[in-house]
């Protein structure tokens, strides 16, 4: 089981993290909703559910609870330019399908 | 797929129901939007990698926004539209009167102005309103979706039109405005000074043709602007121009060069300034006369000084009418990009004795604070994220009888406020009241600025003073004022929406503080003699509709002719200038017609008590 960060991912991390001040970490999840079925969540953590895992990559706490580990255990979070966008990236080997504008996927 | 950012903790979003902020600075030389994302608040580029937007428009088919129409500037002035923020929310008598050359084809109309351009009629909402269009559609392609809302900033100084006119401006950009901010108040934001419990602060903005210091206090939650002061044409572009002037001098160049060379010396000057903000000295080459040289640390600051000291008058200015000293101040904020010039800084510093913030690039730090506040309002944080609170910049009031104000709304109110006081009828049989909204510090309504009329009719005829009439003032969360009068018997009611045809020039409000101090003791002096004047207007009427009833009866001749004395003594002096002498007159008209009063009261009461008995009052 595991999730990882790329280079990218982990300094723009970072960088939220010092802006924002305070924070232990990254929540990953995911949650039932949208259109095609499950979409992301990704959030800042200020205190651990009890259920938490905690994984570690570049330095950087990522935290999942352990229903929301099942949909995307072995992804890779990334961090993308597309145009004037910017923004994170799930490369989820779990997916099966994803909806047209991609904000939810199925398994 | 779609980019993800991250939220605070439980407030993400679910697909397709993105809460997209984004905060603008609506500049009068450049503009530039920001938004929050992942918790980091940024400005955002356009395509091809610049923040600043110019807000320039070029009008001919399409409107050009920013680089695109600054080229075109030199080549067809008439159509490309620059600092149209200084004619926001004016009125042309306005614009003429402020001294700002602008070189355009104005429409002449007597309420809002018009240019000519070769789009057609366009007024200084419709250009703003394209400015922020470009600025809309950048915000959309980076954030990838429409924006739920936005937080717009405008000066400090800026009244009930110019705000409004701002709101339109937006409105016709297809943009929801969440708040209209203060500037100042937004670089306080972007440092995170609200987070502070209280505390003093200098907002120091030195931009391209504009200066401005405010004072801000924070105090539960809430920045009070406590004194404004600056100067509408001082900024980056004078710097420029001395320095241009120096190279003419030291180059021999003569002083009426064409106007092709005076802006390559203003560029050259321009990058000379940049140049000394980092190195010991700059070269200088002047290509068009073949000429070099050189400007060091040393000349340049002993050419700049006089500009920066410009601005430290203000400064002294603005602490004095805050009634504070530098002692007061905890931070200093500079914001715009002539606060890069190390020599500002170090003589700013000098003057408030304390290091002045300076790590958030001072051109975007305005449109930083703006899009904080506009991720809050959004809905994007946790609930116990302190909300912002404005303040109303000059009183609003009323004008009462004798052409008196009576405020209504005090300066520096936490906004949204809504005030309401009770007038009434100041003649007998009066059917209907004008309402008069003005603003400003002063007593008389001729020294404050008329903001709108309105009337309340079918006011039920009745004796004076026995009608109630309550009007109440709102000024909403971006400073924008309504008004409504309501009679309380029939509920008869009247409102108005301020929305005033002409504008205050900074300068002017600064003018307008300023004598309201000055003239204190005046004001005071006019308003004690407006007084007597009301009063005895109304012990006049009072009187002759009391002659005319009961004269005859009750009055002997001699009685008659005491009282017609005294009346006519204070006819006389009413119109005088002598507060005192009046009030001594209608003291003796009180006087003698004491007898005369209690007469009539007996006289209504035995009318009252005939047929019954002393008892039956007793008992009631």
């Amino acid at each position: 089981m595991a999730l990882t960060l790329t280079e990218t991912a982990a300094k723009h991390i970072e960088k939220s993290f010092d802006s924002r001040g305070k924070g232990i970490g990254l929540r990953l999840g995911v949650k039932t909703t949208g259109c095609s079925g499950m979409a992301y969540v990704m959030e800042f953590v200020d205190t651990l559910d009890d259920q938490d895992q905690v994984f570690e990559s570049q330095n950087i706490k990522l935290i999942i609870d352990p229903k929301s580990l099942i949909y995307i255990d072995g992804t890779e979070l990334d961090f993308v330019r597309e145009g004037l966008n910017e923004g994170f990236k799930f490369n989820n080997p779990n997916v099966k399908d994803e909806c047209g504008c991609g904000e939810s996927f199925t398994v | 797929m779609a980019l993800l950012q991250i939220s605070e903790p439980g407030q993400s979003t679910a697909p397709h129901q993105h809460r997209l902020a984004a905060g603008i600075d609506l500049g009068t030389t450049n503009s530039l939007v920001a938004t929050v994302r992942s918790g980091i608040a940024d400005t955002l580029p356009d395509a091809d990698g610049y923040h600043l937007l110019p807000s320039i428009v070029h009008y001919a088919d399409e409107p050009l926004v920013g680089y695109a129409a600054q080229k075109l500037a030199n080549s067809d002035p008439l159509n490309t539209i620059a600092s149209v923020k200084r004619l926001m929310g004016r009125g042309l008598a306005d614009i003429k009167t402020t001294g700002t050359r602008l070189p355009y084809d104005f429409v002449e109309t007597d309420a809002m102005p018009m240019i000519n351009t070769a789009a057609g009629k366009l007024s200084p909402v419709q250009i703003s309103a394209d400015i922020l269009q470009n600025l809309k559609q950048r915000a959309e392609k980076s954030l990838d979706g429409d924006l739920t809302g936005v937080v717009i900033t405008v000066p400090a100084y800026f009244d009930d039109a110019q705000r409004q006119a701002t709101k339109d401006a937006a409105t016709l950009a297809g943009l929801k405005v969440l708040r209209l901010l203060n500037e100042p108040t937004a670089a306080a934001v972007a440092y995170g000074l609200d987070k502070n419990a209280e505390g003093i602060h200098a907002i120091y903005d030195l931009g391209g043709g504009t200066f401005d210091i405010s004072i801000l206090r924070l105090q539960k939650g809430v920045f009070e602007v406590m004194a404004t002061a600056g100067d509408s044409a001082l900024g980056g572009d004078d710097f420029d121009r001395l320095i241009a002037e120096w190279i003419m001098q030291q180059a021999g160049i003569a002083e009426d060069a064409e106007h092709q060379h005076i802006r390559q010396l203003l560029e050259i000057a321009r990058t000379a300034k940049e140049t000394l903000s980092t190195e010991d000295s700059a070269l200088l080459n002047v290509k068009f006369i073949g000429w070099q040289g050189e400007l060091n640390q040393q000349q340049f600051k002993q050419l700049i000084d006089p500009l920066i000291q410009k601005t430290i008058m203000p400064c002294r200015r603005a602490l004095r009418d805050a009634g504070l000293t530098v002692g007061d101040i905890n931070d200093v904020v500079m914001v715009g990009g002539s606060t890069r010039m190390p020599r500002v800084r170090e003589k700013v510093s000098d003057f408030f004795k304390c290091e002045p913030h300076v790590d958030i690039d001072p051109d975007k730090v305005v449109a930083i604070g703006a899009a904080i506040q506009a991720d809050i309002l959004a809905g994007n944080k946790p609930d116990d994220e302190m909300l912002l609170l404005d303040v109303t910049p000059l009183s609003l009031g009323i004008e009462t009888m004798g052409g008196l104000v009576e405020k209504i709304i005090p300066r520096n109110t936490t906004i949204p406020v809504a005030k309401a006081q009770e007038f009434t009828t100041f003649k007998d049989g009066q059917t209907a009241m004008a309402v008069h909204v003005v603003q400003g510090e002063r007593e008389l309504v001729t020294d404050c600025r008329s903001l709108a009329r309105f009337e309340l009719r079918g006011i039920p005829a009745m004796v004076a003073g026995s009608t109630r009439i309550v009007v109440t003032y709102q000024v909403d969360a971006d400073g924008l004022l309504s008004v409504s009068a309501t009679e309380t018997i029939t509920g008869i009611h009247s409102e108005i929406t301020v929305k005033p045809s002409y504008g205050l020039e900074d300068q002017e409000i600064e003018r307008m503080l300023k004598d309201s101090l000055e003239h204190a003791k005046d004001d005071v002096a006019t308003r004690t003699l407006r007084e007597q004047q009301v009063e005895a207007d109304r012990v006049i009427n009072a009187l002759r509709a009391a002659l005319k009833i009961d004269g005859d009866r009750l009055l002997k001749q001699d009685e008659f002719l005491t009282i017609n004395t005294a009346l006519d003594q204070l006819l006389k002096l009413k119109d005088g200038t002598n507060a005192q002498a009046i009030k001594r007159s209608i003291e003796k008209l009180d006087e003698v017609t004491k007898e005369f009063a209690a007469r009539r009261m007996d006289a209504s009461i035995s009318k009252a008590m005939k047929g019954h008995t002393v008892n039956e009052f007793m008992e009631n």
